[in-house]
């Protein structure tokens, strides 16, 4: 309780450790866990990849609707659609700095994330079911 | 804030912090802005995979059209970039996951490991389409 008399921040806004953005260290933390996580799916993603590219249709679908293909797909369209909404944010706010604009993108780039991550949701588990 | 970033006509004329132009382009300079712009394209190609899986699972036609227009040269050469942003942002998301526990920061490490993600991911990037053209 020291301390509190050299700080202007209340004792209770040092211990939710918040700071000024009001969101902690959550924003840099998922950035991390997606990026480790990231390294091996995309290695299984180019893998996958490789091995569609010379398939025909028939093939192609068979191999998305591999449960281990389907998964790591999965895991990697979900996993990267969280890694990228957060990148693309911080890219808009080094950026973009008139605060309509800003906002506009940030929502922007929310729903392009989950477009893109439920888009290929879709597909995934619709060619895993149709089999 | 965002006022004073930018100068208007009959403002008086203020002292600028030195910018890219000023610097010498380092190996971790450029490094830093290529994994922001690999970052940024793969945003945007991302819907390349998405395109194509959904187009998968609607059938026959949309496979087939997706198929030419990736095969195509044009097609061809977007999905090497891809693959080139996807290696590039990988190792250099690498470097800086080494550089978060704290280790890495010294002259010949950050020399190193700058070479390395530029170099590393362009013999990935030669691997991989390799192996396509002759698996």
């Amino acid at each position: 309780m020291q301390q509190a008399s050299s700080s202007l921040r209340t004792p209770a806004s040092r211990v939710r450790g918040l700071g000024a953005a009001k969101s902690g260290t959550g924003h840099f933390w998922l950035q991390r866990v997606t990026a480790v996580a990231n390294i091996p799916l995309t290695i299984a993603f180019v893998i996958i990849i490789l091995m569609l590219a010379k398939r025909d249709y028939a093939g192609a679908l068979a191999l998305v609707a591999h449960p281990v293909a389907a998964i790591l797909l999965l895991l990697f369209i979900l996993s990267g659609a969280v890694h990228m909404r957060l990148g693309m944010q911080v890219i808009i706010e080094d950026y973009v700095h008139q605060e309509g604009a800003k906002i506009a993108l940030l929502m922007l780039n929310t729903f392009f994330a989950i477009a893109m991550a439920l888009g290929a949701t879709y597909a995934i588990l619709r060619i895993g079911f149709a089999g | 804030m965002a006022k004073t970033l930018t100068t208007k006509p009959g403002a008086s004329a203020r002292p600028l912090s030195p910018h890219l132009q000023i610097y010498k382009m380092t190996i971790t300079m450029a490094m830093s802005i290529l994994h922001r712009i690999t970052g940024a394209a793969l945003f945007f190609g991302t819907a390349l995979l998405v395109v194509f899986l959904v187009a998968l699972s609607t059938g026959k036609g949309n496979f087939a059209l997706v198929e030419a227009v990736y095969g195509s040269l044009i097609g061809k050469l977007v999905l090497f970039g891809y693959t080139w942003a996807l290696f590039h942002h990988m190792l250099g998301g690498l470097r800086h996951l080494v550089w978060d526990t704290g280790a890495g920061f010294d002259r010949l490490s950050r020399f190193q490991l700058g070479w390395a993600t530029l170099i590393g991911a362009l013999v990935m990037t030669g691997l991989v389409w390799l192996i396509f053209f002759i698996g």
